[in-house]
């Protein structure tokens, strides 16, 4: 019985193997095709990666990543796709930052009515898409990318010195006001050279440990993985797929609220007009590489946060840094293609050697074997 | 067309050995044997679906080698499946010509040829009728026509009769007679042995992948080509004695429930459905497939929501409640398509053993899964209900369609069910998971289990059931005592052509139901 067990991780991780080779290839070629060195940038990033202040750098953004990728996965493995991740998270960390800035609480509570606050404003957004698709049937791939544009749009809105905004004097930048120190999210030091990881780094690696044990250890989650697997089944078996549909929707859109904590908490304490954006899309992509699994999710969110910062070094040695947006695409491409090339491959592998044991008699006994002997 | 000493090794498998078939021209030639014997590998091969290790197949003298079933066109060789390959929303003409767009073109070229080769086989089929209205008879005539248009000479036609009633199964075998006649070649596989000797010129049996003998239809007794297809005699499904009790299980009263069509038009789908059944009752229902049986399935499991009526299982009122609900009281239930609603295909067998009861013990306590007492639980289910796999960590795709099924009778049979819902249970199962599942309902019949059993076979259906119904267009229009029915009768009864309840029928009443409106007419 190991034997399928070992099989099973071999293939797990074949995909990400193969899809990887299959990126830095493809880089490589492009990179030859412009007449660069092939290797040479990739040195450059090990090289960068070695120091600790950019280490700092890579975990703290493979903290919000993860985040952004476990939101997207809890749809996933639900067989929905939420795109909607980036409108969420910069809606609920603007939203959030106001309540941060204007509500007086003391510290630890105001930080709890933040974090509380993103969650819920994710939720709301995502819940949009969730119950058009219950009530109208409405495919959330499309509704949540519109209300992408509309959260860029009300963002922009609400920001607006008119509305909610503050002008910073001497500046340009429109933010959210600041949240006082005592609301600020204590983080690990690790030396003035080093910089500090951010606290909401830890609570994203309990959001993972969370997610599994929902999703592998709970009713629930066998519901909600019942239903991505097979909606029709899940429907036989007793779970009520619309309130599935709607409570993965929010639940999504709640850890996609999440997201801008990590920045908004621990760096810039206010939410402002250059808040990162685009890191729901960036979790899109670690949830496909990490196959939802929250250990993968883990590892290509580092993998990712990587190639982000360690890029930043590649002007100084005259490559472009966009050499690893370009592999951030492959590794999309290669991830999509090489998955389904391995899950095929597995399924009839098994077929085969289910077929191979029982020929040649490793069934498991059964009561009637055992009666004949 | 000659197959000589075909063989196919799949890893670790031999799906075929030696395969040895002379089929004549202008005659029909059976292929039987039972479910997992190999005819469909063999089959494939035919079609060129699968290429062989070894032997060669002539066809008219010539040796073929067929790369793809292209190929197997090009040289007249055509396959209707068991499972129609055709697009609902598009007319017959256009059904036909699709992918042979460059044979007669798409307009009155193809609709004349069309017409000419329904003509010359009395195939009786209209080229601007909607695929959607047409009944599984006229489907199944559809899908040889667009064979026959291919220009093919020889047929393959897989189970035909699976889906059909009695009346137009002889329906089909007329067909089939008249392309014999006109000197094409039918190779007809099934498994329904009184068919095969009505119909057949030629028999060969298969057996575990070989040819094991050839047959004479003039001198066979089904008994014997039972005999040499499982080479032990065939199971049968009837109950021994009685366990019927005055005791209510299941008691549905005026169900109604109303479908939306595409168009916009509410049609009742099942009407005025009452019955009872008691501890220990078998309750069958019979009907041709799309008369309300799958509404009425998803209605007591919970799936649709009726629009009138109550469903009372053991004193409680479930008409309304949720499926989980139900499957807590006690509703087991065996899905007509165990791929769509029995099973994660590509989960572990453990995660198929948990689904349906995720509330149950022993798969969890308190909300939390117990993935140790599911695996534990699984391996006992295994073990007691013959599932042949080499472990519980594979998937459910992996296994054979009648062990899939097992497992989902031990699953169901698991949490002591009060009602069992068995949709043709034993479809696309080996005889030998046959045999056993039908023991398993029996036994469980005798400690007081009530069944709704709906199945096509209609053997099975008289055979296991206590109490038959006919259904028809969404309603119960018959009864009938399974000590004295026959499958003709029930056959001429599912059309609609007899109502009430079914006497053991006087002689009469016979012709009449065999020339009762095909199914698709009376819509």
């Amino acid at each position: 019985m190991k034997k399928f067990d070992k099989d099973r991780l071999i293939l797990g991780l074949a995909g990400p193997a193969l899809a990887l080779v299959v990126a830095v290839a493809l880089t490589s070629l492009v990179l030859l095709v412009s007449g660069r060195d092939p290797i040479e940038p990739y040195q450059i990033m090990f090289d960068s990666a070695s120091y600790v202040d950019v280490q700092v750098l890579i975990i703290n953004q493979a903290g919000t990543y993860y985040l952004a990728a476990l939101a997207v996965a809890v749809g996933f493995r639900m067989n929905l796709f939420n795109i909607g991740v980036d409108g969420q998270y910069r809606l609920a960390a603007m939203v959030a930052a106001l309540v941060g800035a204007n509500v007086g609480l003391p510290g630890p509570l105001r930080i709890a009515l933040i974090v509380l606050v993103a969650m819920l404003v994710g939720a709301l957004w995502s819940g949009i898409a969730g119950i058009l698709k219950t009530s109208r049937g409405v495919s959330e791939v499309v509704s949540t990318i519109m209300l992408n544009a509309i959260a860029t749009s009300l963002v922009a809105w609400l920001i607006l010195p008119k509305n909610f905004g503050v002008q910073p004097a001497g500046s340009n930048n429109l933010t959210t006001g600041d949240i006082p120190e005592s609301a600020w999210f204590p983080g690990l030091s690790l030396g003035p050279e080093a910089g500090e990881i951010y606290g909401f780094t830890f609570v994203a690696v309990a959001c993972g440990v969370i997610y599994w044990f929902v999703l592998g250890r709970t009713r629930f989650g066998f519901d909600l993985r019942a239903t991505g697997a097979s909606e029709s089944a899940a429907q036989a078996s007793g779970v009520d797929a619309k309130k599935m549909v709607l409570t993965s929707m929010l639940l999504s859109g709640a850890v996609a609220g999440l997201v801008g904590m990590p920045t908004l908490l621990g760096d810039t304490h206010t939410y402002s007009i250059d808040f990162p954006a685009g890191i729901g899309f960036m979790g899109i992509t670690i949830a496909l590489l990490g196959r939802n699994n929250p250990v993968g999710i883990a590892l290509s969110a580092l993998l990712m946060a990587f190639l982000v910062k360690s890029s930043a070094s590649l002007d100084q040695h005259g490559y472009e840094k966009e050499i690893a947006d370009i592999m951030q695409g492959l590794i999309v491409i290669s991830v999509v293609v090489s998955y389904e090339l391995v899950r095929r491959y597995g399924l009839r592998r098994q077929q085969q050697k289910v077929g191979e044991e029982l020929a040649a008699g490793g069934a498991l006994k059964t009561e009637k074997e055992e009666a004949a002997l | 067309m000659e197959l000589r000493g075909i063989t196919k090794r799949f890893p670790g498998v031999v799906a075929n050995h030696d395969i040895d078939i002379t089929i004549h021209k202008g005659t029909v030639h059976a292929l039987v044997g039972e479910n997992g014997a190999g005819k469909s590998t063999l089959m494939k091969i035919l079609y060129g679906m699968q290429k062989p290790d070894e032997g060669t197949i002539t066809v008219d003298g010539a040796e073929a080698h067929f790369a793809s079933p292209a190929d197997a066109i090009a040289r007249g060789i055509g396959m209707v499946h068991q499972h129609f390959m055709l697009a609902d929303n598009f007319t017959v003409l256009e059904n036909v010509v699709l992918g042979g767009e460059q044979l007669y073109g798409i307009g009155s070229k193809a609709r004349k040829k069309i017409k000419e080769i329904s003509d010359a086989y009395g195939l009786g089929v209209r080229p601007d009728a909607l695929v959607e209205d047409l009944g599984v008879a006229d489907r199944q005539r559809v899908e040889i026509l667009k064979v026959l248009y291919r220009g093919a000479r020889i047929l393959i036609l897989d189970e035909p009769t699976a889906v059909l009633v009695p009346q137009e199964v002889e329906a089909l075998f007329d067909n089939l007679r008249e392309l014999k006649a006109e000197g094409l070649t039918v190779i007809f596989i099934s498994h329904k042995l009184g068919e095969v000797l009505s119909v057949a010129d030629d028999i060969t049996v298969i057996r575990r992948g070989t040819t094991v003998g050839t047959a004479d239809p003039a001198h066979t007794t089904p008994k014997q080509l039972a005999e040499l297809m499982v080479g032990s005699e065939l199971p049968s499904p009837e109950t021994r004695e009685s366990t019927v009790t005055d005791r209510p299980t299941l008691t549905v009263d005026e169900l109604r429930l109303t479908a939306t069509d595409p168009d916009g038009v509410v049609r009742e789908v099942l009407d005025g459905i009452t019955f009872t059944i008691h501890q220990g009752e078998v309750l069958g229902i019979a009907g041709v497939e799309g008369n309300g049986q799958t509404e009425l399935i998803e209605a007591l499991i919970g799936m649709r929501d009726p629009d009138g009526g109550t469903i009372t299982l053991d004193g409680a009122d479930l008409s309304h409640a949720p499926t989980r609900k139900r499957r807590e009281a006690g509703i087991g239930y065996i899905p007509e398509d165990r791929h769509r609603h029995g099973l994660l295909l590509e989960a572990p067998l453990w995660e198929n053993r948990i689904l349906g009861h995720v509330t149950e013990r022993p798969n969890s306590r308190r909300g939390l899964l117990d993935p140790r007492a599911a695996r534990t639980d699984t391996v006992r289910i295994v073990r007691e209900y013959d599932v042949r796999t080499p472990g519980i960590e594979v998937t459910a795709a992996s296994l054979s369609g009648g062990n899939q099924q097992k497992l989902i009778v031990g699953r169901e049979m698991s949490h002591s069910p009060k009602l069992l819902i068995a949709a043709h249970p034993t479809r696309g199962v080996d005889v030998g998971a046959q045999a056993q599942i039908w023991d398993q309902i029996r036994e469980a019949r005798r400690e007081g289990l009530a069944v709704l059993l709906i199945s096509a076979d209609l053997d099975e259906l008289i055979g296991l059931s206590d109490t038959l119904r006919v259904m028809y267009r969404g309603r119960l229009v018959a009864d009938a005592d399974p000590a004295t029915i026959t499958p003709e009768e029930l056959g001429s009864a599912m059309t609609g052509a007899a109502t009430g309840h079914l006497d053991a029928a006087p002689a009469a009443d016979a012709p009449d139901a065999a020339e009762a409106p095909p199914e698709d007419d009376a819509r």
